[in-house]
Formats: structure tokens, sequence, C-alpha cells
């Protein structure tokens, strides 16, 4: 049963992110991102994270994707992106991404034999445990870094005044 | 019992199409999409890896590796309107100077 579940919403995941690399319009490719993103947390459930399926779909599917498509109001440009000039850009890219494929299987190869039995610990409760006691400090770092890109994309986004 | 080497090539593929997304696409949004897909396949090998591990630590990471995705769309997101302020436009080819 979990491997039909598997597959679906892995042919899912992919398919919209195809989808993604597909379609020229950026407000369908906010939408197929948030399908790729949900179907990734319904993977993130499989593999026995409960918590973190939740936070993928709230603030990946929800709050990311929401500024992503705020931004794409903002930037709405009306004609289009125009169609590729060069075509050999995308035979080079092509060949590079096999490239990369292999060299990421040959990276992955030691844990492609790994089985993975059911997990003893892995709720909110043992997540938020570890979180709070050996993890306390990165998790404080973490609370700098948003306060930083909050200042910082304030900073960015304002208008000098016209003098 | 699904094995974890299945979710160990989803994520390779994951990681393959948003790189690809981020070199085919043309408008600036659509590449960050493609980071944002890259960190995804990123959270989903760890979270398989946690799994065979047998530990929480994994999922702690993807915890981490969430929050710098979410700081690092607002500031990217304000860095492409102020592009978009300067020029007009947010087609990759069209930023191809340093200053001005």
């Amino acid at each position: 049963m979990a491997i039909i579940i598997f597959f679906i919403l892995a042919i899912l995941c992919v398919g919209s992110v195809l989808g993604m690399i597909i379609s020229k319009n950026q407000a369908y490719n906010a939408l197929f991102l948030i399908l790729a993103f949900a179907s990734l947390g319904g993977l993130f459930g499989l593999l026995d994270a409960p918590f973190i399926a939740v936070v993928q779909i709230i603030i990946y599917a929800g709050a990311i994707m929401i500024l992503f498509i705020f931004v794409i109001m903002m930037v709405n440009v009306r004609e289009g992106i125009p169609p590729e000039k060069k075509k050999w850009t995308l035979y080079l890219s092509m060949g590079l991404a096999v490239v990369l494929v292999i060299e990421l299987i040959f990276a992955f190869k030691g844990a492609f034999s790994l089985t993975g039995g059911a997990m003893e610990k892995s709720g909110p409760t043992e997540l938020g445990r570890v979180l709070f006691t050996d993890y306390l400090y990165p998790f404080e770092i973490t609370s700098i870094l948003i306060i930083a890109a909050l200042v910082g994309a304030i900073v960015l986004i304002k208008r000098e005044k016209e003098e | 019992m699904i094995p974890i080497s299945y979710f160990l090539v989803l994520s390779i593929l994951l990681f393959i199409l948003g790189v690809a997304a981020f070199f085919i696409k043309r408008d600036l949004i659509t590449m960050f999409m493609g980071v944002e897909v890259m960190l995804s396949a990123a959270n989903l090998a760890f979270i398989a890896l946690a799994k065979a591990a047998n530990s929480i630590d994994g999922q702690i990471i993807v915890f981490f590796i969430i929050t710098v995705a979410a700081a690092e769309a607002a500031v990217g997101m304000a860095i492409i309107l102020l592009v978009f302020r300067q020029k007009k436009s947010i087609k990759s080819e069209d930023i191809k100077l340093m200053k001005g």
C-alpha cells in the first residue's frame, strides 16, 4: 500500500516540476511548484516525519509560495518570455545534467543499500526535545538569521525619499 | 516497507530538475523556483537518510534548511523587485552589467 502512495506522490512531484520547466507562465509555474511541495510533504509523511511534513506544507507551499505569487503580481510582465535564441545552451545543459546525475549516483552509492526500519522516536515531542536541548545554539542563531533577512529585505526594497 | 534507495533516486531526480530549471528558464522568478526545488530535494535526502540511520538529527537539519530557505526567499524576492525597478525587466539576459 505504502509503495503505491510513494509512486503516486513521486510521479506527481516530478511531473509538476517538469510542468514548471515546460510552462511559460510564471503564475502557473508557482502553482506547479505548490503541487510539487505538497506531494513532497506527503513523501515526508511516508518517511516517519509527520512534523516536517506539516511544516513543509505550511511554510513552503503556504508562506514561501505566497511570497512568490505576490512578487509575480507586482512584476507583471505582459509580453511574456521570448523563445530561446541560442539552442546550444539547451543541449549543453542537458549534457551537463546527465554528468551530474552520474556524479550524484556515485556519491549516493553507499547509501543505496541502506534499508531503514521503523523509527522509534520521531514524533513532534521528540523533535522538540532535541531541538531545544542538543540544537539550542543553532536554533537561536537561526532567529538572528531571520531578523537579518527581514531587515535586509526591508532595507533593499525601501524607496529613497525624492529630494 | 519502501526501500530508502527509492527516495534517494527521487531526490537525485528532483535535484537535477531543479538545476535544469535554473539553467533553462529565462526569468529570474522561475530560476529562483529552481533553487527552491533543489533545496527540497536536499531535504528529501536528509529525511530519507535520517530514517535509514534511525536518528532524528536529519529532521532537525531539515527544519533549519526550511528556515534558511524562507529567509533566502525573502531576500531574493527583494532583490528581484529591485532589479525590476531598475531595468523594467526580470529576464536574466538583460542583467549582464555589474553596475547600472
